[in-house]
């Protein structure tokens, strides 16, 4: 409470304890906040999470290598495919076995697809969050089309079980493939028009510019990663350095933050990175669908997969970031301990941190443009 | 600079507290003395040519019939693009290490998180409470013998197979 505005004004003025966010199960993300605030400004903002929680790292303890990839998908229902991927590249690292080349190409156009569907839905009901309605709506349009490519790539629309240990479940037909380019040829000025929506409104971008900065040094100190590591300017991109399936061989920029309207680390260079990104993935796709070589889209893997005792860390560039799968095999058909390390988990925790002293409605700016999505925070 | 060199340099700057190095693993890793974890964490942070400036994860293990929980963190180095693994081994029966909260803001919530799902008490953590589960649950889902506890505030918490449920 501020002591001397009550003095000047005569006005008693009390600290509020509000509950911010839905709690229903059913409810879309599931986040809830217990916030103190003066008034507009918030004192503090505790985040309440848990409420999603499957117990996903105790399951992988139960079943058995195969038959984890479909909880992976859990973990992130808006980029299951990533999840899938750090599984099983952990999978076969322990083990050793080799993906079929075919399969690789089949994995990152998968993944790549599965990139922009999840950052129009982040970029959507950010949107949304804010105020402006009708991105949203544009943005569920395309992410619909990007749906029903997944759903003949794969026969599900969501959880998508399609990585498997050793390549990819079914190979991609060439019918999709020229969907999936024709697909592209539509998304591209659709990024356009995007901008010009949402991305070029001046209340969208000055309620995002300024707000919420992030400097690099609280962005390493949080684990920030992802998009919200680039976009405090840290060049730094999974893909790029620490180059995992056919990365290396394809050409694409890593997008990061440059101040363009307020101060680096600022909500709007959050979401301006995740725009670039889509591009990005519609080039590398592009660059996938004509080095595409045949062959099979999975190598032979036993059934009865018992990889040797040991421990790995397998890392990916999911859409919210590192996502990381710490695999221990103690050389029985179980995992002894899966670990999943998610991009959401650390961005939440900065949240209470970022939120002293700011207002109300620039919270939800926050929390849309860290991407924070519930039920990767839970597991 | 190589995992050899990182764990070879941290044995001569703190002797007794660093040990047991495996390199010819996946993932390079040695064991820490829990009592020099915070001084051996800011020596990979701040050190010349070490610079591990995040914690990319911070987790346990949970080994009963060795007695003992291990606790793993995963540092990372952007500048050097390394990644180097720690592991602490604990008492099963009072597992207690310093926080590294200090030396990364993150491992406030990872803490919490291996507080919450294995016991691991962090000695001078600003807020150590249960994270994911209730305050009030009971026991450590992560350790290997773990039994859920049946009801949860009334509710019961196990279900009868579906078929039996058809079958009434």
């Amino acid at each position: 409470m501020n002591q001397t505005a009550e003095a000047q004004t005569g006005f008693y003025t009390e600290d509020m304890t509000i509950s911010v966010g839905p709690q229903h199960p059913s409810t879309h993300g599931v986040l809830r906040f217990v916030v103190k605030t003066d008034g507009e400004v918030i004192s503090e903002a505790i985040p309440d999470v848990g409420y999603l929680h499957r117990s996903i790292e105790k399951i992988g303890e139960k079943v058995t290598y195969h038959g984890y990839v479909p909880y992976t998908d859990r973990a992130d229902y808006l980029a299951a495919m990533f999840a899938n991927q750090a599984f099983c590249m952990a999978a076969e690292k322990l083990a050793g076995t080799e993906v079929t080349r075919r399969g690789e190409f089949c994995r990152v156009i998968a993944c790549e697809l599965n990139r922009i569907a999840s950052h129009l839905i982040s970029v959507g009901t950010f949107g949304q969050d804010i105020g402006a309605m009708t991105p949203f709506v544009h943005a569920l349009r395309e992410r619909e089309t990007i749906n029903n490519l997944m759903e003949e790539i794969c026969g599900a629309r969501l959880t998508y079980n399609y990585i498997r240990i050793g390549g990819v479940g079914y190979d991609i037909l060439p019918e999709t493939l020229t969907k999936i380019v024709e697909f592209l040829d539509h998304f591209e000025p659709i990024v356009l028009e995007f901008n010009r929506l949402l991305s070029g409104n001046k209340i969208f971008r000055e309620r995002l510019a300024g707000v919420a900065v992030i400097s690099r040094e609280e962005a390493f100190s949080y684990n920030l990663v992802g998009p919200n590591l680039r976009g405090s300017g840290v060049k730094w991109d999974i893909r790029r350095d620490i180059p995992y399936s056919i990365y290396p061989e394809l050409d694409f920029e890593v997008p990061i933050g440059t101040a363009s309207i307020g101060a680096l680390g600022d909500s709007f260079d959050r979401y301006w990175v995740r725009i670039q990104e889509m591009q990005e993935s519609v080039k590398i796709l592009r660059q996938c669908l004509q080095m595409m070589p045949k062959g099979p889209a999975i190598s032979k893997v036993p059934r009865k997969f018992r990889p040797p005792a040991g421990e790995v860390y397998a890392r990916v560039e999911a859409p919210r970031g590192d996502m990381g799968f710490y695999v221990v095999s103690d050389g029985s058909e179980y995992p002894y301990r899966v670990r999943i390390r998610t991009g959401s988990y650390t961005a939440m925790s900065i949240i209470d941190k970022l939120s002293k002293g700011i207002m109300v409605a620039d919270l939800i700016a926050l929390i849309g443009s860290l991407d924070v999505d519930a039920p990767e925070i839970d597991r | 600079m190589e995992a050899q060199d990182i764990y070879t340099r941290l044995e001569k700057q703190f002797p007794g507290s660093v040990s047991d190095f495996k390199g010819d693993v996946k993932e390079p890793y040695f064991t820490v003395a829990a009592s020099a974890i915070v001084d051996v964490c800011r020596a990979l942070r701040d050190g010349v040519m070490l610079k591990f400036e995040v914690l990319s994860d911070l987790t346990a293990l949970d080994w009963p019939k060795e007695e003992k929980i291990q606790v793993v963190y995963h540092l990372f180095s952007y500048s050097q693009n390394q990644q180097i693994v720690l592991k602490v081994d604990l008492p099963r029966d009072n597992p207690r290490i310093a926080t590294v909260e200090g030396v990364w803001k993150v491992a406030n919530w990872f803490e919490r998180e291996v507080y919450d799902l294995f016991g691991v008490i962090f000695d001078g953590h600003s807020d150590l409470r249960r994270i994911i589960l209730p305050d009030d649950w009971q026991g450590y889902p992560l350790r290997k013998d773990y039994v859920e506890q049946e009801e949860y505030d009334g509710i019961s918490t196990q279900r009868a197979p579906l078929v039996e449920k058809l079958l009434r």
